[in-house]
């Protein structure tokens, strides 16, 4: 099983919502939970697992270089659609920072002149937390590096190779609807969109339905921070006959909780609230 | 010479396009044969990123040995640099015609270092 955690705007309790769902389902299930945060230009699912000794793996992408057999054709530049790679009457200049690793420069080279580089793109993080079934993954781009879809993918490949695919894995996307939250959501099971009810919240929501309908995913509405606002997000969820999967409260409680690093899974209230959230989620699966 | 300018429409009086990677076309002129053409840009005007490096790709293609445009990132500069093409900058609101004067009489500034941060470093 997996479940991805989006919402679109940034700051409406993606992670607050991830870790305590893993940990719920911890309580109540048998299976290997997996958390894996895909959130690899800022991942911050760890600051509430308060996990140390974390095993790390440095992760590599392959980029294009350019070898003696090289005549200045320029075929490479005219196929690289992401314009990486310039040639001029002296030599090919490759921009590893625009590229995707595509490797059509590397495939219809007429003279074969390409070797392939690594270059270290970040590092994977991973841990047994909590008990032991309940493990954590992480992937976080190093300084510097733009592209986080290889990243993802990475990190989301090692996921399924080291805990398989009988675990449950949660999913923590990035923001936003382009393409790293399309690698964070796109082989999932069901998708958990957590909103806030503001114009803001709505604004991006209303992006994320879409981005999950043309994904044609199964998903479902969080609204985080409930209270304040307006009602403009239950609204456009009826109109748009979108489940409503919960509401988590705005509350003084949480917020102290949170701002001290802590999970609010062990509120009985909130407890209650993810029993019901997961109860929706498996009537939509 | 055969000179490039970036420009915003088509002749000797339309503006020049202070931006290269993203102008709307080129005005070439070649002092030698006195021949004139635009080429269109829109290719990289709607580019998702890397809009320089093609732009200054195309230049190179054109056989160009001067350019004239408003501001040179440091892609596009390591890239026409590397080709030995010479790049002026150019005031906003001049037109290419202005420009062109201005190129004779050595007024415009010639650039030894991009002059504006790509969008990504």
């Amino acid at each position: 099983m997996k479940i991805s955690v989006a919402s679109g705007k940034g700051g409406t309790g993606k992670t607050t919502f991830a870790v305590n769902f893993s940990l719920f389902l911890n309580n109540i299930k048998k299976n290997k939970i997996v958390l894996v945060d895909l959130d690899v230009e800022e991942p911050d699912c760890h600051i509430f697992l308060k996990h140390k000794n974390f095993k790390r793996k440095k992760c590599f992408r392959e980029i294009p270089k350019v070898n003696e057999k090289c005549n200045l054709c320029g075929k490479c530049s005219e196929i690289c659609e992401f314009n990486a790679i310039a040639v001029t009457n002296t030599k090919v200049i490759i921009f590893p920072d625009l590229c995707h690793s595509c490797y059509a420069c590397i495939e219809m080279c007429p003279q074969k002149a390409f070797d392939i580089e690594n270059i270290e793109m970040g590092e994977i993080h991973w841990g047994n937390i909590a008990s032991n079934n309940f493990y954590f993954v992480e992937g976080k781009l190093k300084i510097g590096e733009v592209m986080a879809v290889p990243m993802i993918r990475q990190t989301k490949n090692f996921s399924a190779e080291r805990f398989g695919e009988n675990s449950y894995f949660i999913f923590d996307s990035p923001p936003g609807t382009s393409c790293p939250v399309i690698e964070a959501t796109k082989e999932s099971d069901f998708v958990v969109l957590v909103t806030e009810p503001t114009p803001f919240g709505l604004h991006d929501l209303k992006l994320a339905v879409e981005t999950m309908r043309k994904l044609r995913k199964k998903f479902g509405v969080v609204i985080n921070k409930a209270g304040i606002g307006d009602q403009s997000v239950s609204e456009y969820c009826y109109n748009e006959k979108i489940s409503i999967l919960g509401e988590i409260p705005y509350s003084r409680e949480i917020a102290e909780l949170y701002s001290q690093g802590k999970n609010i899974i062990n509120l009985p209230s909130i407890n209650k609230i993810f029993e019901k959230i997961h109860k929706n989620i498996l009537s939509l699966l | 010479m055969k000179i490039a300018f970036t420009t915003t429409g088509k002749g000797w009086d339309a503006q020049v396009d202070t931006r290269f990677g993203r102008a709307i076309g080129f005005f070439i002129f070649s002092e030698e044969s006195k021949i004139e053409y635009y080429v269109s840009n829109e290719q990289n005007m709607n580019a998702m990123g890397g809009a320089g490096v093609q732009s200054a790709q195309n230049i190179i293609n054109l056989k160009i040995d001067a350019l004239v445009t408003g501001n040179m990132g440091p892609r596009a500069f390591q890239i026409l640099n590397s080709a030995g093409i010479k790049i002026y900058l150019a005031e906003e609101n001049l037109t290419i015609k202005e420009a062109y004067e201005a190129f004779k009489k050595n007024e415009l500034k010639e650039v030894a270092n991009p002059n504006v941060a790509g969008h990504w470093v």
